[in-house]
């Protein structure tokens, strides 16, 4: 499958296509040996057991399982680590959907909509959209890596300081738009992040700070502890208030859900393309994966029809992440191999790897040892196949899990959280951390404060901080320096201009919008509708909502009676009423909403 | 005992054969904790992943070796574990030139003293690089320009603050006084090399082995060694050069020299005959083809002590360092 892709759509491209298409044939040769494909198998399932535990993410599972390498072949070795890679890139979501867990940094933004799925008795509809949305990410990566790795690795070499620094500022900005509640608590949130991040050494300056003498702060917060507390701590915390009800329990193994989740996804095709761009770009840049998640997620809520549904349970807030992330997560492989810098810490890992083969990453090395590095990459394409099998194989088992009782699961999260939190730096202090972290985490859902702006500056706060300061250094003090030259004019102009976005719609609202929109702090100009001027138009649009406000009554009260008729409550009825619960409860606060809204404009109206 | 780390030593077992016994004082009993002081795919990274991979490979050791790495506090977290461990004949740490400058630099209360001396495995070269499409053919070319040239208008790329190549730099500061190098901090020496081919900086002091492919695409241009003597390897690199013909630094008027420690030290408190079976140790991976071929990729100055001999030059270049701070200014306050 993967060789015809490649034959239709480029050999109208030249003779260094043909080129390259017959390299790659080789490449496959020299991986499809009966013990490469046993070793591929056998990288995915290590790498999903790696990705599946939080604390021992893909850089530790490579390092570790780096030594088993070393009496094998080179490439067959790196085939077999990368299948890890690829295998720790797909077990990182199974935590994030079923149990609020992000494995890894880039997971963080699939369990902002995986969750909530797995929450309404869908996870296995979440996790195949993942799944299927890492592969699509990481193949379009690996076409791309195949037939634009010089150009590509010519583009990366235009990034100093300030282009790097754009593109942070390019993430942060895309982020701050898409802030549900009031964005002041953002800000709060993201300024909390930065005081976090900024603790530990200053690599630029290497001075120490907010230490306070404990040699324990020496390294900073790591973003996995902070993590697992806030997601994984807080949601067990605040599960134990909500009564011990565990609402994904009505999760059903359903074995055609892999393919009616397929058709599904056909629908968001523009979602899977712009979050293909995004984070192929972001992976060559190199901001790396996990600002790529971020932002796609960030991108998909502004264009989509359903963007105020996003955090709920909307299967494009899981489409879009994951596949920004592999796609970034794929192309960060390629400056490793063209320029020697690795992409991600496991990236780093491996050219550890590269070089005990007396392999030399960098420019020669497409040159010295081309059937390596073009094994490698025929390795990505059939790793990547082999991994999405595998793990597709083992959705409904994957969802099963939610089927245990709360009181059983809980515990068991927990003492696993502790062994990650432990296992980041072999430290007890670091478990005590993840607990403090798990109290702000249940403060914050209690308050109102969003996390994703705090866990985000924790992630790139530090790199944010970096890569400013060193263009500050290079420029003797000019903030001049960022609008130099067009890349990093261009990249912060887009940036100021999401920054501002929503800005300019609310001051839209409301200076169209007079007094009848309550609550300015909303701040979602884009989604609001033209306000009407005259009185006939106004009732128009109170006739309007009566008759959605009479259309979801209606609906609400059918799915009561039925409910109320499945007598007597067998378990079929306990999990219809655990689903339904849900979107009744979702009803009738819309409907509460709406009569509040109808009495307020009546009033007005009378008066 | 924690997961990673029984995983790690089942794994590592599960591939090393148990090599011949032979009669020795003492011998590890357990699997030894291999501390790197830096982050993942540095210069000590890679000599430490790679002393792992010889030992497995050749069967040198009975127990498993496991890699870690504690880089935080510019490696203080790694050296105040071994300084903590006291005693512990299971924990070795590889020194880079953070050994003496992270103590001095932060004011951590950490010491070379707090550990003991096994052996020096090399000594890491460092070169002065140049993109190749800048006019500059030798290193006063270099230096001259940047002389006559505008204050802090000249950029120099290295690897953390107030470490070695910023050390170099500050040294290189006082020979075109009154005027300064721009230094600027990246996060590893490939990003460096990188910048410099993208011209984002000026030059640098990359080591050899993070440059080297980016000379040999014919990238960068390197103009002199910080050593004393030219590099023995004779092989060549590129088409017509080998690192032999790079001349030292002193020779082409820049009388700077500076050499990085990659060392092997363990806590303090451990018995003679347990140092002594790491001396062993290293002597047999030095014996290996992989080894010299390691060596020579990286362009190594292959100097092997240990004992007492050891124990004076790393006494000596302590003392090295903290002058060299001094006069740069890099002290942490109460040094």
């Amino acid at each position: 499958m993967t060789l015809s892709v490649g034959w239709t759509t480029q050999t109208s491209w030249g003779d260094s296509v043909l080129e390259e298409i017959s390299a790659l044939m080789g490449g496959f040769k020299v991986a499809l040996s009966w013990y490469n494909l046993l070793l591929m198998l056998v990288g995915i399932l290590l790498g999903v057991i790696i990705g599946v535990l939080p604390g021992l993410g893909g850089a530790n599972g490579v390092a570790i399982l780096l030594p088993l390498t070393f009496t094998m072949p080179p490439t067959s070795a790196i085939i077999m680590l990368s299948c890890i890679y690829w295998g720790a890139l797909f077990g990182g979501a199974i935590t994030s959907i079923l149990f609020n867990i992000p494995g890894e940094p880039w997971s963080v933004a699939t369990t902002f909509d995986g969750h909530p799925m797995a929450q309404q008795g869908r996870a296995d509809e979440a996790l195949t959209a993942a799944f299927t949305s890492s592969f699509v990410g990481a193949f379009v990566a690996v076409v791309m890596i195949t037939f634009l790795a010089p150009v590509i690795a010519r583009f990366a070499l235009k990034f100093g300081p300030p282009a790097y620094f754009a593109v942070y500022f390019l993430t942060f900005a895309s982020f701050i738009g898409m802030s549900k509640g009031s964005p002041w608590k953002v800000v709060a949130a993201m300024c909390l992040g930065f005081a976090l991040s900024s603790v530990g050494m200053n690599k630029v300056t290497g001075d120490l700070r907010l230490t306070f003498g404990f040699s324990e702060l020496l390294n900073g917060f790591d973003f996995l502890i902070a993590v697992i507390g806030l997601f994984g701590i807080g949601e067990i915390l605040s599960s134990m208030e909500a009564g011990l009800k565990f609402q994904g329990a009505a999760a059903k193994i359903r074995l055609g859900a892999v393919f009616s989740t397929w058709k599904t996804l056909l629908k968001y095709w523009a979602t899977s393309v712009r979050s293909c761009i995004v984070g192929c770009w972001m992976g060559i840049t190199p901001g790396g994966a996990t600002p790529a998640s971020f932002m796609a997620y960030g991108l998909a809520k502004r264009f989509s029809p359903n963007g105020d549904k996003f955090g709920k349970g909307e299967i494009e807030g899981v489409i879009a992440p994951e596949t920004a992330a592999h796609a970034a997560g794929t192309s960060a492989l390629l400056p490793m191999l063209t320029l020697g810098i690795p992409g991600s810490p496991t990236a780093a890992v491996l050219l550890g790897g590269l070089m005990i083969w007396g392999l030399q990453p960098g420019p020669m090395l497409f040159v010295e040892k081309p059937d390596f590095v073009w094994g490698l990459i025929a390795s990505m394409y059939l790793g990547n196949v082999v991994g999405l099998i595998v793990v597709l194989t083992c959705v409904p088992l994957f969802a099963a899990i939610l089927r245990v009782p709360f009181s059983i699961i809980a515990p068991i999260i927990l003492v696993v959280c502790a062994i990650g939190a432990f296992t980041v730096n072999n430290s007890m202090f670091d478990v005590w951390l993840m607990l403090a972290f798990g109290v702000i985490g249940y403060l914050f859902q209690k308050l109102g404060y969003p996390l994703p702006p705090l866990v985000l500056a924790i992630v790139l706060g530090r790199s944010l901080e970096e890569a400013f300061q060193q263009s500050l250094r290079g420029s003797q003090g000019s903030l001049g320096v960022f609008f130099q030259t067009p890349l990093e004019a261009s990249i912060m102009l887009i940036g100021i201009a999401l920054l501002l976005w929503p800005l300019y719609g609310s001051i839209k609202a409301r200076l169209g919008g007079g007094g009848g929109s309550s609550g300015g702090g909303k701040a979602k100009g884009v989604a609001a509708a033209p306000t009407p001027v005259s009185v006939a138009d106004r009732l128009a649009v109170l006739k309007r909502d009566y008759a959605t406000l009479k259309r979801e009554l209606d609906a609400a009260t059918q799915i009561n009676n039925r409910l109320l008729k499945a007598e007597p409550m067998t378990s079929q009825a306990i999990d219809l009423q655990n689903a339904t619960d849900h979107s009744l409860e979702n009803a009738i606060d819309k409907i509460r909403s709406r009569l509040d809204a109808l009495k307020q404009q009546n009033a007005f109206l009378t008066r | 005992m924690t997961i990673r780390l029984t995983l790690a030593a089942a794994l590592v077992a599960a591939v090393a054969l148990p090599s011949a016994a032979l009669a020795q004082a003492w011998e590890p009993t357990k699997p030894i904790t291999f501390i790197i002081p830096a982050g993942t795919g540095g210069g000590a990274d890679q000599m430490a992943r790679f002393l792992q991979g010889v030992v497995a490979k050749n069967n040198l050791m009975k127990q498993p070796m496991i890699v870690v790495n504690k880089g935080g506090g510019a490696g203080a977290e790694g050296f105040l574990d071994v300084k903590k461990n006291k005693g512990d004949a299971h924990t070795l740490i590889i020194s880079l030139s953070n050994l003496f400058t992270t103590p001095l630099g932060t004011g951590i209360p950490v010491s070379w003293k707090d550990m003991t001396p096994v052996a020096m495995l090399a000594l890491d070269q460092f070169i002065l690089w140049v993109n190749t499409e800048a006019p500059y053919k030798t290193a006063k070319e270099y230096l001259d320009a940047v002389k006559a040239g505008e204050d802090k208008k000249f950029k120099m790329g290295g690897t953390g603050s107030k470490q070695e190549d910023q050390i170099i730099t500050a040294a290189l500061d006082r020979l075109i006084a009154p005027k300064k190098f721009t230094y600027i901090p990246y996060g590893g020496g490939g990003q460096v090399a990188t910048q410099l081919v993208g011209k984002h900086v000026d030059s640098s002091v990359n080591n050899p082995i993070e440059a080297v492919s980016q000379w040999k695409a014919g990238q960068l241009r390197p103009l002199c060694i910080f050593d004393a003597k030219r590099s023995t390897y004779t092989g060549k690199v590129t088409a017509t050069q080998a690192w032999s013909d790079i001349p030292t630094c002193k020779d082409s008027g820049v009388d700077v020299t500076y050499q990085m420690l990659r060392g092997i030290f363990m806590p303090g408190d451990v018995k003679p005959e347990q140092v002594a079976y790491y001396v062993d140790l290293f002597k047999k991976i030095q014996a290996t083809d992989d080894w010299k071929t390691f060596m020579e990729q990286g362009a190594f100055n292959q100097t092997f002590m240990s004992g007492p001999d050891f124990t004076k030059w790393v006494e000596a270049n302590d003392k090295v360092h903290y002058d060299l701070m001094k006069e740069a200014g890099f002290l942490a306050p109460g040094r």
